[in-house]
Protein backbone atom coordinates (compact mmCIF):
# COMPACT_ATOMS: atom_id res chain seq x y z
CA UNK A 1 0.00 0.00 0.00
CA UNK A 2 1.27 3.56 -1.13
CA UNK A 3 2.16 5.92 1.58
CA UNK A 4 0.06 8.81 0.14
CA UNK A 5 -3.07 9.32 -1.43
CA UNK A 6 -0.79 11.06 -5.02
CA UNK A 7 -1.28 14.69 -3.64
CA UNK A 8 0.50 16.27 -6.54
CA UNK A 9 -1.74 19.08 -7.03
CA UNK A 10 -1.15 22.25 -8.91
CA UNK A 11 -2.81 25.23 -10.82
CA UNK A 12 -6.40 25.01 -11.66
CA UNK A 13 -6.33 21.49 -10.72
CA UNK A 14 -5.72 22.53 -7.02
CA UNK A 15 -7.86 25.39 -6.85
CA UNK A 16 -10.99 23.05 -8.33
CA UNK A 17 -9.95 20.59 -5.71
CA UNK A 18 -10.43 22.81 -3.00
CA UNK A 19 -13.50 24.20 -4.46
CA UNK A 20 -15.47 21.35 -5.36
CA UNK A 21 -15.05 18.18 -3.06
CA UNK A 22 -17.27 15.56 -3.06
CA UNK A 23 -17.69 13.33 0.01
CA UNK A 24 -18.39 9.70 -0.14
CA UNK A 25 -19.63 7.75 3.02
CA UNK A 26 -18.13 4.75 4.37
CA UNK A 27 -18.98 2.51 7.14
CA UNK A 28 -16.83 0.16 8.23
CA UNK A 29 -18.29 -1.30 11.14
CA UNK A 30 -19.54 1.75 13.20
CA UNK A 31 -21.99 1.92 15.99
CA UNK A 32 -23.89 4.21 13.28
CA UNK A 33 -23.24 7.24 15.82
CA UNK A 34 -20.84 8.89 13.76
CA UNK A 35 -22.65 8.59 10.37
CA UNK A 36 -26.07 10.18 11.68
CA UNK A 37 -23.48 12.82 12.44
CA UNK A 38 -22.30 12.93 9.09
CA UNK A 39 -25.68 13.27 7.81
CA UNK A 40 -26.76 16.35 10.21
CA UNK A 41 -23.50 18.03 8.35
CA UNK A 42 -24.99 17.33 5.24
CA UNK A 43 -28.05 19.36 6.11
CA UNK A 44 -29.61 22.81 5.07
CA UNK A 45 -28.71 23.92 8.56
CA UNK A 46 -24.72 23.85 7.89
CA UNK A 47 -25.46 24.43 4.06
CA UNK A 48 -21.97 22.50 3.22
CA UNK A 49 -22.83 22.91 -0.53
CA UNK A 50 -21.28 26.74 0.03
CA UNK A 51 -18.10 25.08 -0.28
CA UNK A 52 -18.80 23.14 -3.19
CA UNK A 53 -18.84 19.79 -0.80
CA UNK A 54 -21.75 17.37 -2.25
CA UNK A 55 -22.69 14.20 -1.54
CA UNK A 56 -21.77 11.19 -3.73
CA UNK A 57 -23.48 8.12 -4.14
CA UNK A 58 -20.16 6.33 -6.06
CA UNK A 59 -16.44 6.01 -5.10
CA UNK A 60 -15.68 6.96 -8.67
CA UNK A 61 -17.11 10.25 -8.10
CA UNK A 62 -15.79 10.84 -4.53
CA UNK A 63 -13.06 13.68 -3.67
CA UNK A 64 -12.91 12.63 0.09
CA UNK A 65 -13.88 9.34 1.65
CA UNK A 66 -14.98 9.44 5.41
CA UNK A 67 -14.71 6.51 6.89
CA UNK A 68 -16.48 5.82 10.38
CA UNK A 69 -15.89 2.72 12.53
CA UNK A 70 -13.56 0.58 13.47
CA UNK A 71 -11.97 -1.77 10.54
CA UNK A 72 -13.58 -5.02 11.46
CA UNK A 73 -12.33 -8.41 9.75
CA UNK A 74 -15.34 -8.04 7.63
CA UNK A 75 -15.12 -4.86 6.32
CA UNK A 76 -11.20 -5.04 5.39
CA UNK A 77 -11.93 -6.27 2.41
CA UNK A 78 -15.03 -3.85 1.31
CA UNK A 79 -12.56 -1.00 2.67
CA UNK A 80 -9.87 -1.91 0.28
CA UNK A 81 -12.22 -2.69 -2.57
CA UNK A 82 -13.65 1.08 -1.66
CA UNK A 83 -10.15 2.62 -1.93
CA UNK A 84 -8.81 0.59 -5.00
CA UNK A 85 -12.29 1.96 -6.73
CA UNK A 86 -11.55 5.69 -5.65
CA UNK A 87 -10.51 8.22 -8.72
CA UNK A 88 -7.07 9.76 -7.34
CA UNK A 89 -6.26 11.91 -6.10
CA UNK A 90 -8.43 11.85 -3.40
CA UNK A 91 -8.15 12.60 0.79
CA UNK A 92 -8.89 9.99 3.01
CA UNK A 93 -10.62 11.04 6.58
CA UNK A 94 -11.15 9.76 9.21
CA UNK A 95 -14.15 10.06 11.60
CA UNK A 96 -14.66 9.39 15.30
CA UNK A 97 -12.49 7.90 17.75
CA UNK A 98 -12.83 4.05 16.18
CA UNK A 99 -11.04 4.41 12.83
CA UNK A 100 -8.27 6.96 14.39
CA UNK A 101 -6.99 4.65 17.41
CA UNK A 102 -9.80 2.17 17.61
CA UNK A 103 -10.72 3.36 21.57
CA UNK A 104 -12.34 0.88 23.09
CA UNK A 105 -12.39 -1.65 20.96
CA UNK A 106 -8.65 -2.05 20.40
CA UNK A 107 -7.57 -5.11 20.58
CA UNK A 108 -10.58 -6.76 20.34
CA UNK A 109 -10.44 -9.97 17.96
CA UNK A 110 -12.45 -8.43 15.08
CA UNK A 111 -10.30 -5.32 14.98
CA UNK A 112 -8.05 -5.59 12.12
CA UNK A 113 -6.52 -2.23 13.72
CA UNK A 114 -6.63 1.55 13.17
CA UNK A 115 -7.09 2.74 9.41
CA UNK A 116 -3.62 4.47 9.71
CA UNK A 117 -2.29 1.17 9.09
CA UNK A 118 -4.42 -0.22 6.21
CA UNK A 119 -4.52 2.98 4.23
CA UNK A 120 -3.17 6.79 4.21
CA UNK A 121 -5.31 8.58 6.28
CA UNK A 122 -4.84 12.54 5.71
CA UNK A 123 -7.15 13.88 8.54
CA UNK A 124 -8.12 12.76 11.79
CA UNK A 125 -11.30 14.03 13.84
CA UNK A 126 -11.44 12.33 16.95
CA UNK A 127 -14.59 12.35 19.03
CA UNK A 128 -17.45 10.06 20.29
CA UNK A 129 -19.21 11.06 18.04
CA UNK A 130 -17.45 14.57 16.78
CA UNK A 131 -19.87 17.05 16.45
CA UNK A 132 -20.84 18.70 12.41
CA UNK A 133 -18.75 21.53 13.43
CA UNK A 134 -15.53 19.11 14.28
CA UNK A 135 -16.70 17.42 10.81
CA UNK A 136 -16.72 20.27 8.26
CA UNK A 137 -13.64 22.08 10.49
CA UNK A 138 -11.40 18.65 9.79
CA UNK A 139 -12.06 18.71 6.00
CA UNK A 140 -11.66 22.53 5.98
CA UNK A 141 -7.96 21.37 7.71
CA UNK A 142 -7.56 18.94 5.04
CA UNK A 143 -8.37 20.41 1.64
CA UNK A 144 -5.80 23.19 3.23
CA UNK A 145 -2.83 20.84 3.73
CA UNK A 146 -3.79 19.95 -0.46
CA UNK B 1 -25.43 26.36 -47.19
CA UNK B 2 -25.35 25.88 -43.41
CA UNK B 3 -22.09 28.19 -43.28
CA UNK B 4 -22.01 31.00 -45.46
CA UNK B 5 -18.55 31.66 -44.94
CA UNK B 6 -16.09 28.92 -45.15
CA UNK B 7 -13.50 29.91 -43.43
CA UNK B 8 -15.79 31.07 -40.09
CA UNK B 9 -16.52 27.02 -39.70
CA UNK B 10 -14.31 26.73 -37.19
CA UNK B 11 -14.78 29.80 -35.02
CA UNK B 12 -19.05 29.02 -35.35
CA UNK B 13 -18.22 25.59 -33.59
CA UNK B 14 -15.63 25.96 -31.59
CA UNK B 15 -15.88 29.96 -29.94
CA UNK B 16 -19.23 31.28 -30.49
CA UNK B 17 -22.65 29.47 -30.91
CA UNK B 18 -20.53 26.12 -30.55
CA UNK B 19 -18.79 25.20 -27.48
CA UNK B 20 -16.99 27.63 -25.66
CA UNK B 21 -20.04 30.02 -25.18
CA UNK B 22 -22.16 26.82 -24.68
CA UNK B 23 -20.24 25.91 -22.15
CA UNK B 24 -20.34 28.69 -20.14
CA UNK B 25 -23.37 29.94 -20.34
CA UNK B 26 -24.50 26.11 -19.72
CA UNK B 27 -22.21 26.08 -16.47
CA UNK B 28 -23.65 29.09 -15.18
CA UNK B 29 -27.43 28.22 -15.91
CA UNK B 30 -26.51 24.53 -13.61
CA UNK B 31 -25.50 27.34 -11.34
CA UNK B 32 -29.14 29.24 -11.30
CA UNK B 33 -30.26 25.99 -10.77
CA UNK B 34 -28.03 25.10 -7.54
CA UNK B 35 -28.72 28.50 -5.98
CA UNK B 36 -32.15 28.59 -6.77
CA UNK B 37 -33.11 25.14 -5.41
CA UNK B 38 -30.92 26.29 -2.36
CA UNK B 39 -33.03 29.33 -2.00
CA UNK B 40 -36.06 27.40 -2.06
CA UNK B 41 -34.19 25.23 0.60
CA UNK B 42 -33.50 27.80 3.11
CA UNK B 43 -29.42 27.76 2.06
CA UNK B 44 -27.30 29.84 0.82
CA UNK B 45 -25.62 27.97 -2.01
CA UNK B 46 -22.45 27.49 -4.06
CA UNK B 47 -20.84 30.70 -5.77
CA UNK B 48 -21.42 31.47 -9.21
CA UNK B 49 -18.05 29.75 -9.51
CA UNK B 50 -18.94 26.39 -8.79
CA UNK B 51 -19.87 24.55 -11.74
CA UNK B 52 -16.51 25.76 -13.20
CA UNK B 53 -14.22 24.79 -10.06
CA UNK B 54 -16.11 20.84 -10.62
CA UNK B 55 -15.25 20.92 -13.92
CA UNK B 56 -11.70 21.73 -13.47
CA UNK B 57 -11.54 19.15 -10.53
CA UNK B 58 -12.86 16.64 -12.91
CA UNK B 59 -10.60 17.16 -15.08
CA UNK B 60 -7.63 17.15 -12.69
CA UNK B 61 -8.70 13.59 -11.63
CA UNK B 62 -8.06 10.13 -12.66
CA UNK B 63 -10.18 8.72 -15.31
CA UNK B 64 -10.43 4.60 -14.18
CA UNK B 65 -11.38 2.23 -17.01
CA UNK B 66 -12.79 -0.46 -15.09
CA UNK B 67 -11.34 -4.19 -16.33
CA UNK B 68 -15.03 -5.96 -17.38
CA UNK B 69 -16.50 -2.97 -19.72
CA UNK B 70 -15.86 -2.54 -23.24
CA UNK B 71 -13.07 -0.22 -23.10
CA UNK B 72 -13.73 1.76 -26.66
CA UNK B 73 -17.45 2.34 -26.11
CA UNK B 74 -17.33 3.49 -22.23
CA UNK B 75 -14.07 5.91 -23.62
CA UNK B 76 -16.13 6.98 -26.65
CA UNK B 77 -19.67 7.06 -25.20
CA UNK B 78 -19.89 10.63 -23.17
CA UNK B 79 -18.14 12.45 -26.74
CA UNK B 80 -21.32 11.07 -28.75
CA UNK B 81 -23.57 13.03 -27.26
CA UNK B 82 -20.74 15.85 -26.66
CA UNK B 83 -20.18 16.69 -30.33
CA UNK B 84 -24.39 15.93 -30.84
CA UNK B 85 -25.12 19.31 -28.15
CA UNK B 86 -22.90 21.15 -29.98
CA UNK B 87 -23.99 21.12 -33.10
CA UNK B 88 -27.36 21.50 -32.08
CA UNK B 89 -26.47 24.62 -30.20
CA UNK B 90 -24.17 25.79 -33.62
CA UNK B 91 -27.12 25.25 -35.91
CA UNK B 92 -30.20 26.98 -33.79
CA UNK B 93 -27.87 30.21 -33.08
CA UNK B 94 -26.73 30.14 -36.57
CA UNK B 95 -30.08 29.98 -37.70
CA UNK B 96 -31.34 32.70 -35.11
CA UNK B 97 -28.23 35.11 -35.95
CA UNK B 98 -27.80 34.69 -39.76
CA UNK B 99 -31.07 33.10 -40.88
CA UNK B 100 -29.83 32.50 -44.31
CA UNK B 101 -27.94 29.92 -43.17
CA UNK B 102 -30.98 27.51 -42.54
CA UNK B 103 -31.00 24.89 -44.57
CA UNK B 104 -34.77 23.42 -45.20
CA UNK B 105 -34.95 20.34 -43.06
CA UNK B 106 -32.49 21.58 -40.36
CA UNK B 107 -35.71 21.67 -37.69
CA UNK B 108 -35.48 17.61 -38.44
CA UNK B 109 -31.39 17.48 -38.18
CA UNK B 110 -32.07 19.38 -34.52
CA UNK B 111 -34.85 16.45 -33.26
CA UNK B 112 -32.57 13.54 -34.21
CA UNK B 113 -29.38 15.62 -32.84
CA UNK B 114 -31.12 15.80 -29.98
CA UNK B 115 -31.69 12.34 -29.51
CA UNK B 116 -28.17 11.41 -28.88
CA UNK B 117 -27.10 12.88 -25.74
CA UNK B 118 -29.97 9.94 -24.50
CA UNK B 119 -28.28 7.19 -26.66
CA UNK B 120 -24.94 8.22 -24.92
CA UNK B 121 -26.25 8.04 -21.55
CA UNK B 122 -27.76 4.28 -22.57
CA UNK B 123 -24.35 3.31 -24.30
CA UNK B 124 -22.45 4.89 -21.33
CA UNK B 125 -24.82 2.48 -19.09
CA UNK B 126 -24.77 -0.48 -20.71
CA UNK B 127 -20.87 -0.64 -21.73
CA UNK B 128 -19.90 0.07 -18.16
CA UNK B 129 -20.91 -3.23 -16.86
CA UNK B 130 -22.05 -2.07 -13.71
CA UNK B 131 -25.58 -2.84 -12.26
CA UNK B 132 -26.67 0.29 -11.67
CA UNK B 133 -25.44 1.64 -15.16
CA UNK B 134 -27.54 -1.02 -16.87
CA UNK B 135 -30.72 -0.12 -14.74
CA UNK B 136 -30.33 3.50 -15.51
CA UNK B 137 -29.62 2.80 -19.10
CA UNK B 138 -32.50 0.50 -19.25
CA UNK B 139 -34.80 3.19 -17.75
CA UNK B 140 -33.62 6.01 -20.02
CA UNK B 141 -34.92 3.70 -22.67
CA UNK B 142 -38.48 3.55 -21.36
CA UNK B 143 -38.10 6.70 -21.25
CA UNK B 144 -36.95 7.96 -24.02
CA UNK B 145 -39.75 6.33 -25.77
CA UNK B 146 -42.00 8.17 -23.74
CA UNK B 147 -41.24 11.61 -24.05
CA UNK B 148 -39.76 11.85 -27.26
CA UNK B 149 -42.91 10.71 -29.03
CA UNK B 150 -44.90 13.84 -27.12
CA UNK B 151 -42.18 16.32 -28.56
CA UNK B 152 -42.21 15.28 -31.83
CA UNK B 153 -45.75 16.10 -32.00
CA UNK B 154 -45.65 19.56 -30.24
CA UNK B 155 -42.75 20.26 -33.07
CA UNK B 156 -45.50 18.78 -35.35
CA UNK B 157 -48.03 21.36 -34.74
CA UNK B 158 -46.05 23.91 -35.04
CA UNK B 159 -45.74 22.88 -38.54
CA UNK B 160 -48.91 22.21 -39.36
CA UNK B 161 -49.48 25.89 -38.09
CA UNK B 162 -46.89 27.72 -40.18
CA UNK B 163 -48.51 26.04 -43.15
CA UNK B 164 -45.26 23.12 -43.81
CA UNK B 165 -42.49 25.23 -42.92
CA UNK B 166 -39.28 22.78 -41.49
CA UNK B 167 -36.68 24.80 -41.69
CA UNK B 168 -35.59 26.68 -38.46
CA UNK B 169 -35.05 30.07 -40.12
CA UNK B 170 -38.07 29.79 -42.67
CA UNK B 171 -40.24 29.19 -39.10
CA UNK B 172 -38.26 32.86 -37.80
CA UNK B 173 -39.24 34.58 -40.78
CA UNK B 174 -43.33 33.36 -40.51
CA UNK B 175 -42.59 34.18 -36.55
CA UNK B 176 -41.20 37.98 -37.67
CA UNK B 177 -43.66 38.86 -40.46
CA UNK B 178 -46.95 36.80 -38.60
CA UNK B 179 -45.68 37.43 -34.50
CA UNK B 180 -44.64 34.75 -32.55
CA UNK B 181 -45.96 31.42 -32.53
CA UNK B 182 -47.17 31.38 -28.73
CA UNK B 183 -49.68 34.45 -30.41
CA UNK B 184 -50.72 32.07 -33.06
CA UNK B 185 -53.87 30.57 -31.23
CA UNK B 186 -54.72 27.67 -28.63
CA UNK B 187 -52.73 25.05 -30.69
CA UNK B 188 -49.69 26.64 -30.07
CA UNK B 189 -49.92 27.59 -26.32
CA UNK B 190 -50.88 23.43 -26.47
CA UNK B 191 -47.76 22.44 -28.02
CA UNK B 192 -45.73 25.27 -25.83
CA UNK B 193 -47.08 23.55 -22.48
CA UNK B 194 -46.26 20.50 -23.95
CA UNK B 195 -42.86 21.21 -24.67
CA UNK B 196 -42.15 22.36 -21.17
CA UNK B 197 -42.90 19.82 -19.21
CA UNK B 198 -40.99 17.15 -21.82
CA UNK B 199 -38.25 19.75 -20.49
CA UNK B 200 -37.36 18.11 -17.38
CA UNK B 201 -37.44 14.53 -18.91
CA UNK B 202 -34.96 15.61 -21.32
CA UNK B 203 -32.51 17.01 -19.33
CA UNK B 204 -33.35 14.46 -16.60
CA UNK B 205 -33.94 16.58 -13.65
CA UNK B 206 -36.50 15.62 -11.08
CA UNK B 207 -39.69 14.35 -11.03
CA UNK B 208 -38.27 12.91 -14.07
CA UNK B 209 -34.62 11.90 -12.84
CA UNK B 210 -35.44 8.38 -13.37
CA UNK B 211 -32.69 7.02 -14.99
CA UNK B 212 -30.57 8.70 -12.43
CA UNK B 213 -32.08 8.53 -9.19
CA UNK B 214 -29.39 9.05 -7.11
CA UNK B 215 -31.32 7.47 -4.09
CA UNK B 216 -32.16 4.36 -5.63
CA UNK B 217 -29.64 3.76 -8.44
CA UNK B 218 -26.55 5.75 -7.45
CA UNK B 219 -26.01 7.41 -10.23
CA UNK B 220 -27.52 5.37 -12.74
CA UNK B 221 -25.30 5.22 -16.10
CA UNK B 222 -22.92 7.65 -14.42
CA UNK B 223 -22.01 5.54 -11.96
CA UNK B 224 -18.48 4.24 -13.45
CA UNK B 225 -17.28 7.52 -15.21
CA UNK B 226 -14.66 9.24 -13.08
CA UNK B 227 -12.49 11.62 -14.27
CA UNK B 228 -12.59 13.41 -17.23
CA UNK B 229 -14.93 11.52 -18.95
CA UNK B 230 -17.62 12.38 -16.04
CA UNK B 231 -16.84 15.93 -16.49
CA UNK B 232 -17.97 15.71 -20.46
CA UNK B 233 -21.40 14.00 -19.52
CA UNK B 234 -21.61 17.27 -16.88
CA UNK B 235 -20.89 19.61 -19.47
CA UNK B 236 -23.47 18.00 -21.84
CA UNK B 237 -26.27 18.31 -19.15
CA UNK B 238 -25.02 22.13 -18.40
CA UNK B 239 -24.71 22.76 -22.42
CA UNK B 240 -28.77 21.09 -22.74
CA UNK B 241 -29.87 22.67 -20.11
CA UNK B 242 -29.17 25.84 -21.95
CA UNK B 243 -29.81 24.76 -25.83
CA UNK B 244 -33.29 23.00 -25.27
CA UNK B 245 -34.66 25.98 -23.54
CA UNK B 246 -33.36 27.54 -26.87
CA UNK B 247 -34.45 25.82 -29.01
CA UNK B 248 -37.90 25.45 -27.68
CA UNK B 249 -38.56 29.88 -27.65
CA UNK B 250 -36.80 30.01 -31.12
CA UNK B 251 -39.65 27.34 -32.45
CA UNK B 252 -42.42 29.38 -30.15
CA UNK B 253 -41.80 32.66 -29.00
CA UNK B 254 -38.77 34.46 -31.05
CA UNK B 255 -39.64 37.90 -32.35
CA UNK B 256 -36.85 39.77 -31.89
CA UNK B 257 -33.92 39.16 -29.34
CA UNK B 258 -34.25 41.61 -27.11
CA UNK B 259 -32.97 41.63 -23.16
CA UNK B 260 -36.96 39.92 -22.95
CA UNK B 261 -35.68 37.22 -24.74
CA UNK B 262 -33.16 36.82 -21.71
CA UNK B 263 -36.11 37.19 -19.25
CA UNK B 264 -37.87 34.52 -21.39
CA UNK B 265 -35.17 32.01 -21.16
CA UNK B 266 -34.64 32.64 -17.24
CA UNK B 267 -37.98 32.10 -16.92
CA UNK B 268 -38.35 28.75 -18.38
CA UNK B 269 -35.57 27.71 -16.10
CA UNK B 270 -37.05 28.87 -12.87
CA UNK B 271 -40.03 27.03 -13.91
CA UNK B 272 -38.11 23.74 -14.40
CA UNK B 273 -36.55 24.26 -11.18
CA UNK B 274 -39.31 25.18 -9.30
CA UNK B 275 -41.09 22.03 -10.61
CA UNK B 276 -37.70 19.89 -9.69
CA UNK B 277 -37.99 21.48 -6.00
CA UNK B 278 -41.90 20.84 -5.44
CA UNK B 279 -42.12 17.41 -6.81
CA UNK B 280 -40.93 13.87 -5.84
CA UNK B 281 -39.43 11.36 -8.39
CA UNK B 282 -41.99 9.43 -10.48
CA UNK B 283 -41.88 5.91 -10.96
CA UNK B 284 -40.93 4.87 -14.56
CA UNK B 285 -44.43 3.85 -15.22
CA UNK B 286 -45.80 6.65 -13.37
CA UNK B 287 -43.48 8.42 -16.32
CA UNK B 288 -45.10 6.61 -19.29
CA UNK B 289 -48.73 6.78 -18.30
CA UNK B 290 -48.48 10.64 -17.73
CA UNK B 291 -46.34 10.81 -20.86
CA UNK B 292 -48.77 8.68 -22.69
CA UNK B 293 -52.43 9.10 -21.54
CA UNK B 294 -52.69 12.85 -21.02
CA UNK B 295 -49.39 14.38 -22.81
CA UNK B 296 -50.27 12.52 -25.86
CA UNK B 297 -53.99 13.26 -25.73
CA UNK B 298 -52.79 17.12 -25.44
CA UNK B 299 -50.43 16.73 -28.14
CA UNK B 300 -53.03 15.47 -30.38
CA UNK B 301 -55.45 17.77 -29.11
CA UNK B 302 -52.71 20.35 -30.23
CA UNK B 303 -52.54 18.51 -33.97
CA UNK B 304 -56.10 19.02 -34.98
CA UNK B 305 -56.73 22.70 -33.63
CA UNK B 306 -53.97 23.30 -35.60
CA UNK B 307 -55.41 21.55 -38.63
CA UNK B 308 -58.40 23.41 -38.38
CA UNK B 309 -56.61 26.72 -38.29
CA UNK B 310 -56.69 27.49 -34.55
Amino acid sequence: MSNSNNHQLSGIKKWGFKKSPWVFHLSTGSCNNCDIEILDALTPRFDIERFGILLVGTPRHADILLVTGIVTVQALPRLLHVYEQTAKPCLVVAVGTCPCTGGIFDGSYHHVGPLDKIIPVDVYIPGCPPKPEAIISGIVKGLAKL
Amino acid sequence: MLFPHGAMDFFYFIIFPGFAFTVVVGLLSTWVDRKVSARIQWRVGPPWYQPFADVAKLMGKETIVTERSSRMTFLVAPFIGFAAIILVSTIVWLANIYPGSSFVGDLIVVVYLLYLPSIALIIAGSSSRNPFGALGASREMKLMLAYEVVFLFAIFTVVVKNGGIISLGGILDYQASHGAMLSQGASCIIAFIVALLYMPAKLGIVPFDIPEAETEIIAGPYTEYSGAILAIFKLTKAMLLFTLPIFVLTLFAKTVWTPWTILWYLLILVFIILVKNTNPRVRIDQALKVFWLPMLGLSILGIILAAVGL
